[in-house]
This record gives C-alpha cells, sequence and structure tokens, in this order.
C-alpha cells in the first residue's frame, strides 16, 4: 500500500512537492487537510516489505479491518445439516483424514444462530427448499453459502425432475460453488479456502463494504410457498434471473 | 407352489362371483399376474394371505401403473361380390375404437413360511378421473403402507380403507399426479448451457426474446419462429 505521488499526504503539516499545487495557494490548503477516507497512517502508509521487516522484529502493524476478517476468515463454523450424497464428502472433510478443523471450520453448528456458513450439500427438492431458506434467513450476518455439487448448482442429474429445485442461487445468494458429483473433500476444502480469501479481502465501509455492513442489501430472502403446480414462486427474481441465451447463428 | 393358473381356478370356486382373469407375461421369467375385480380385493388378499396352502404373508411391493385412454385402430377386409359376375371387390374398412383408460395397483406377494413366491395381483380402477377408488390392503399386508401412500401420491387412486392416506413425497398443496403419462411439469429449467433433444425444444420456448436483440454483425440467422 505504498504513496502514490499525486496522492495528498495524509500527514498534516507535510506540504506537496508538486510544484504546481505549491503555488497554488487554494490547492495547498486542501492539501493539508487529512481527507476521511484516507486509513489510519499505521496501515496505509507502509508497503507490505516494510510490515514484513517489521514483524520479524517482533512488531506487528495491522489493521482493524484485516484483524477483524483474519479473526472471521479462520472461524467458520458452518450449519450441520446434508441434504444427500454430497454430504456424506462434507462428512469425509470433517474426519481426520481430511481434517476441515485445519482451517478452523470443524465446528459445525446443530442451530442456524451459531452459524456464519451454509455448506448447501446435496439435492434440494421442491418439499426441501422452503425449510432451506428458512434455515439461511435464521443465521445471522455476516453468512456465507456453499453450493456444494451439481444438484446444489443447477438441480444437476435431477435437472429435469419435476421435484428438484434446479440450484439453491434460485433463492439464497451462494458466494462459492464447488462443481463435481460428488466433489471430493479436497474440493470442498478448496472451496473452503477460496472463500476464506473472499472474506479477508471484505471492506468495513465505503460503498463495496461487506453486506452486512449495509443497510440497504437483505439478510432475509422470502421463503417460497408450496403451490399447486409448482414452488410459489419458483425463483426469486431479486436473486436469480435465467442468463439470457443468445446463440448467434442458430436457432 | 401353484401356478398362476391354479391359484386363479381355486380363488374362482371359493368367490363365485369374483372376476379374475390371468394375465400372461410372455417374457423369460413367465411371472403371471391375477387380475382381481376391485369389489373382491380385500376378500381375495385375506384368502392369499390365510389360505394353508399359500400363506402368502408378506407383500414385498406394491406399485402403481397407468394405462391412458388409447385409440385403436382396427382394419377389416370386406369382399363385395361383383354383381357382374367378376373377381369380388376388397376394401379395407377402419373402424376406430377407444379404450378406456385405467389405473392399476400391483401387488408382489410373497410366503416368508412356506419360502416361495412371488404371486402378482392386480387391480384396476373403472377409469382415470373420477372412479380411481381401491380397496386399500393396508389392512392385510401393513408393508402396503407407505407404497400404497406413494401410489395415491404419484399416480392418485385413493385406497379406501387405508388406515392414514396422505401424500407421502410431494406436499400437500400438490394438485397433480406426476407419474401418471399426461402429467405436464413446470417448465422451470429455462436455462441450459447445452441445450439438445427435448431439452432445446423446451429451451427454444426461452429463446425468443434474447435473439431479437443478437447483434447484428451476427451472421443471417434463419428467422426464428416465435415460441409457441
Ligand atoms: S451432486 Fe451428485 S453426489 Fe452431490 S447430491 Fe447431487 S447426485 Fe449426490
Amino acid at each position: 500500500m505504498s504513496e502514490t505521488p499525486s496522492s495528498p499526504s495524509p500527514l498534516p503539516g507535510a506540504f506537496s512537492r508538486d510544484a504546481s499545487r505549491a503555488t497554488d495557494p487554494g490547492l495547498a490548503a486542501a492539501s493539508n487537510r487529512v481527507p476521511a477516507h484516507v486509513p489510519f497512517p499505521a496501515a496505509g502508509n507502509i508497503s507490505d516489505a516494510e510490515r514484513e521487516d517489521l514483524r520479524r522484529h517482533g512488531i506487528l502493524l495491522t489493521s482493524m479491518e484485516e484483524l477483524y476478517n483474519w479473526g472471521r476468515s479462520n472461524s467458520i463454523w458452518p450449519l450441520q445439516f446434508g441434504l444427500a450424497c454430497c454430504a456424506i464428502e462434507m462428512i469425509a472433510a470433517a474426519t481426520a483424514r481430511f481434517d476441515i478443523a485445519r482451517f478452523g471450520a470443524e465446528i459445525f453448528r446443530p442451530s442456524p444462530r451459531q452459524a456464519d456458513l451454509m455448506i448447501v450439500s446435496g439435492t434440494v427438492t421442491k418439499k426441501m427448499a422452503p425449510q432451506v431458506v428458512r434455515l439461511w434467513n435464521q443465521m445471522p450476518e455476516p453468512k456465507y453459502c456453499i453450493a456444494m455439487g451439481a444438484c446444489a448448482i443447477s438441480g444437476g442429474p435431477f435437472k429435469q425432475g419435476y421435484n428438484v429445485l434446479k440450484g439453491i442461487d434460485r433463492f439464497i445468494p451462494v458466494d462459492i460453488y464447488i462443481p463435481g458429483c460428488p466433489p471430493r473433500p479436497e474440493a470442498l476444502l478448496n472451496g473452503l479456502i477460496e472463500l476464506q480469501k473472499k472474506i479477508q479481502a471484505e471492506k468495513m465501509s465505503g460503498p463495496d463494504a461487506a453486506r452486512h455492513f449495509r443497510a440497504d442489501a437483505p439478510s432475509e430472502h422470502p421463503i417460497p410457498d408450496f403451490g399447486e403446480h409448482d414452488l410459489d414462486p419458483p425463483h426469486n427474481p431479486a436473486v436469480w434471473q435465467a442468463p439470457a441465451i443468445t446463440r448467434p447463428g442458430k436457432v | 407352489m401353484e401356478t398362476a393358473g391354479q391359484i386363479r381356478d381355486r380363488l374362482l370356486a371359493r368367490f363365485p362371483g369374483a372376476t379374475i382373469s390371468l394375465l400372461t407375461n410372455p417374457g423369460p421369467a413367465a411371472e403371471h399376474s391375477l387380475l382381481v375385480d376391485a369389489a373382491h380385493g380385500r376378500a381375495i388378499a385375506l384368502f392369499l394371505r390365510d389360505d394353508p396352502a399359500l400363506q402368502l404373508d408378506y407383500c414385498s411391493n406394491a406399485t402403481g401403473v397407468d394405462s391412458p385412454e388409447k385409440e385403436i385402430v382396427e382394419t377389416k377386409k370386406v369382399s363385395t361380390p361383383d354383381p357382374a359376375g367378376g373377381p369380388a371387390k376388397i376394401t379395407e374398412e377402419k373402424t376406430t375404437r377407444t379404450e378406456p383408460g385405467y389405473i392399476e395397483a400391483v401387488y408382489h406377494l410373497y410366503s416368508m413360511a412356506l419360502r416361495h413366491g412371488p404371486v402378482v395381483i392386480r387391480m384396476r380402477t373403472a377409469n382415470r378421473s373420477d372412479q380411481v377408488t381401491l380397496p386399500s390392503l393396508t389392512p392385510v399386508w401393513r408393508s402396503c403402507d407407505f407404497q400404497e401412500r406413494e401410489i395415491f401420491d404419484l399416480y392418485g387412486i385413493v385406497f379406501a380403507g387405508h388406515p392414514d392416506l396422505r401424500r407421502i413425497l410431494m406436499w400437500d398443496e400438490f394438485k397433480d399426479h406426476p407419474m401418471r403419462k399426461d402429467y405436464v411439469e413446470p417448465d422451470d429449467y429455462e436455462w441450459e448451457p447445452t441445450p439438445h433433444n427435448e431439452v432445446l425444444d423446451r429451451a427454444k420456448t426461452h429463446f425468443a426474446a434474447p435473439a431479437a436483440s443478437a447483434p447484428a454483425n451476427a451472421p443471417a440467422a434463419p428467422s426464428t419462429p416465435a415460441a409457441p
């Protein structure tokens, strides 16, 4: 995070070496004020190499955001539930051989109130879908969703079945998709690592802040009703829309 | 064990008013079945279970079969003699008749005590719409419970005398019977990356809108007919 030459110096009293600015009294005055969005100097003005150097000497410099995300990403507690064969691989990922505990995610919570991560592992039937959405709504923010396996992504081998939901992303937002039928436990671990990277990159403020810092982003989604022929509605248009099919030159 | 034919003869002697027909199976297993009329179904089932020579005490499987209405075209050759004495004129006459549809419940019975089986019995509903009631055999064989509920759910046969007749796989509000041959499933896989065959035909109904906004420099596509 090295400072670029043209950016205003965040340190009060410092003045810009830019000649054109220095001669303009208005601009010089402006550059002396600390803009609100510049992070605290300790975190913002030091290069990664310098920080590594300090760390070697036993001095840890970090930011609140980094500390917060580091803690969260290494204690992702999944919700303990499985829907079909993929759940067996999820269980295997928790065993000694694959050991999801290495990533701090071994505490499978039996209550959605205590869970951070919903691993949708298996076929979501239409009869089950409202319950899955309800569990998602009961999880407190910050929360994440992994769609594990072809079924949870798209209906998988049962895509043409009348009773299978064609992907859980039709009702709740999915962060990580893990393809496979079933994905190996290593693939689930890889998905978890990808989720950790995603969490570590999340912002606490600003327009691209994480969902749980934004009042406008919903954390609950409407639960579909059991209709006479299908779920009602069959998908949540606020969350999912069918991609436009363009096949140039083809019908 | 007696053959299906022998069982049928014994049943007819025991239940003179019943209609029982033998449906032969041409396959190598020759697993023939007995079509039993619904009115005597329960009594016949009890007889099969309690008869000392059969003791069919275990119903391993109950399932449904849907037979929709069939149009049968029969061709008959009619020869009309020529009044002038020439060769008789042969014309073909086609008659069409509709065979009414029905739904069948099929039960596979075994004897645990005598280690034989299976004996297959079937019952037919009168039609596929309003007369779909058959006697439940759950009071005879407890193992029919869930399977008859499944038949009720997916085929729509109503089992009179079933202790707990509710849908078992689909939700209670569901109105259709998905295993019937005329069931129309909801069109909810509108997007498919590489559709082909029937899926392509279904996906086409969703193509129409984006096809109109296809880029102008795309090769001229044959005009897409509007989605039906
Ligand atoms: S993706 Fe394959 S393994 Fe996973 S739930 Fe579906 S069918 Fe089972």
